[in-house]
């Protein structure tokens, strides 16, 4: 009985999955396709419109090689508080330097350490599925038409 | 026996008794000729990015690392060994480099980082070395294949642009001072001087 209820509770999952994800394959299970041309990062260093006011922002350059890791951040060699006034880099905002309790501390937080966890560059590739994202000026505006 | 090598000792300790000084230039030419081909080959022998990785110390660690950087693979498939970014190629310096290098020699014999954990705790120790050479000698094993001369700004990035155009120029600054960990990992960076 177990067993039965589990099927019917993968099923719907099986056919999910045949919708979304087997498209981004879009090869048979068995054969092996030729992977997609990698991308070229974009590295033109201008600053990307974000899409809402809490978005990180994304990178506008190449971080091929960096390294961040326990012993060096290669990130905040430019970005960090004490070296933007030589690298004209933009700063890591504020939050950064908060432990989650809101206390500001001397150096960038531990949770916030690892930059591209949040924080990608772009390559210019074709997006795999369409985004249906809608800007919220966008919506104001088509209510401020309506009206 | 002892004879021979008294007789021995006797031509040696004035030859001129024995041949004609036309027989010692020219054999004293060919000699030198053998002696000095052979040393130089030998130093050569060990400016190979073979010799260098024959040591697992530097195989294992070091060698591994280079492979995914820029000096050891991209594009155009020029890449750089190890001794043309650790040894001088100006010849007296070479030698120069070459007896520091005996305190190596050294270090392999008592193992001074014949384990993963020995060379990360010298890790920064090592880089230092190497940061104070580049520094004291303005980054001239960087310079042997880059040459500022000849870089075209308008193919680099606005911010590489930007340093090289200000701070590089100006010889204000140096190679390293901004492209440290270019071909290695790095060592524990804290206080060390554009990484804090």
């Amino acid at each position: 009985m177990k067993k039965l209820l589990l099927l019917f509770l993968l099923i719907p999952m099986f056919v999910m999955a045949e919708q979304n994800i087997a498209t981004l394959r879009s090869a048979d299970i068995a054969t092996e396709p030729d992977a997609p041309r990698m991308g070229v990062e974009e590295n033109k260093d201008m600053k990307r419109k974000r899409n809402y006011p809490m978005q990180p922002p994304t990178i506008p350059h190449m971080i091929t090689g960096y390294l961040i890791d326990l012993n060096s951040n290669k990130c905040l060699s430019c970005h960090s508080r004490r070296r933007v006034e030589e690298s004209q880099a933009p700063m890591v905002s504020v939050t950064h330097y908060m432990d989650r309790d809101g206390n500001f501390l001397a150096e960038v937080s531990p949770r916030r350490y690892f930059c591209n966890q949040c924080h990608v560059s772009q390559v210019d590739a074709k997006p795999l599925v369409e985004n249906d994202f809608i800007d919220i000026d966008a919506i104001l505006d088509s209510k401020k038409n309506k009206n | 026996m002892l004879n021979k090598l008294k007789q021995l000792w006797h031509t040696i300790k004035s030859p001129s008794r024995y041949y004609s000084l036309g027989i010692l230039v020219i054999a004293g030419f060919f000699a030198g000729i053998i002696f000095w081909g052979g040393f130089n080959t030998a130093l050569e022998a060990t400016n190979t990015e073979a010799f260098c990785i024959s040591c697992h110390e530097m195989n294992d660690n070091l060698y591994q690392e280079l492979k995914y950087t820029i000096h050891y693979s991209n594009r155009s498939g020029v890449r750089a060994t190890c001794p043309d970014c650790h040894v001088p190629h100006n010849w007296t310096d070479k030698i120069a480099r070459k007896m520091q290098a005996s305190k190596e020699v050294w270090g392999k014999i008592f193992g001074t980082i014949s384990t993963r954990e020995k060379f990360l705790a010298k890790r920064r120790e090592l880089a230092q070395h190497e940061w104070h050479r580049l520094k004291a000698n303005d980054s001239l094993e960087c310079r042997n294949c880059h040459d500022f001369q000849y870089m075209d700004f308008t193919r680099q990035s606005p911010r590489a642009e930007k340093a090289h155009s200000s701070g590089l120029e100006s010889g204000e600054k140096t190679c390293i001072d901004c492209h440290k960990g270019i071909a290695h990992e790095l060592p524990d960076m804290a206080e060390v001087q554009g990484w804090q």
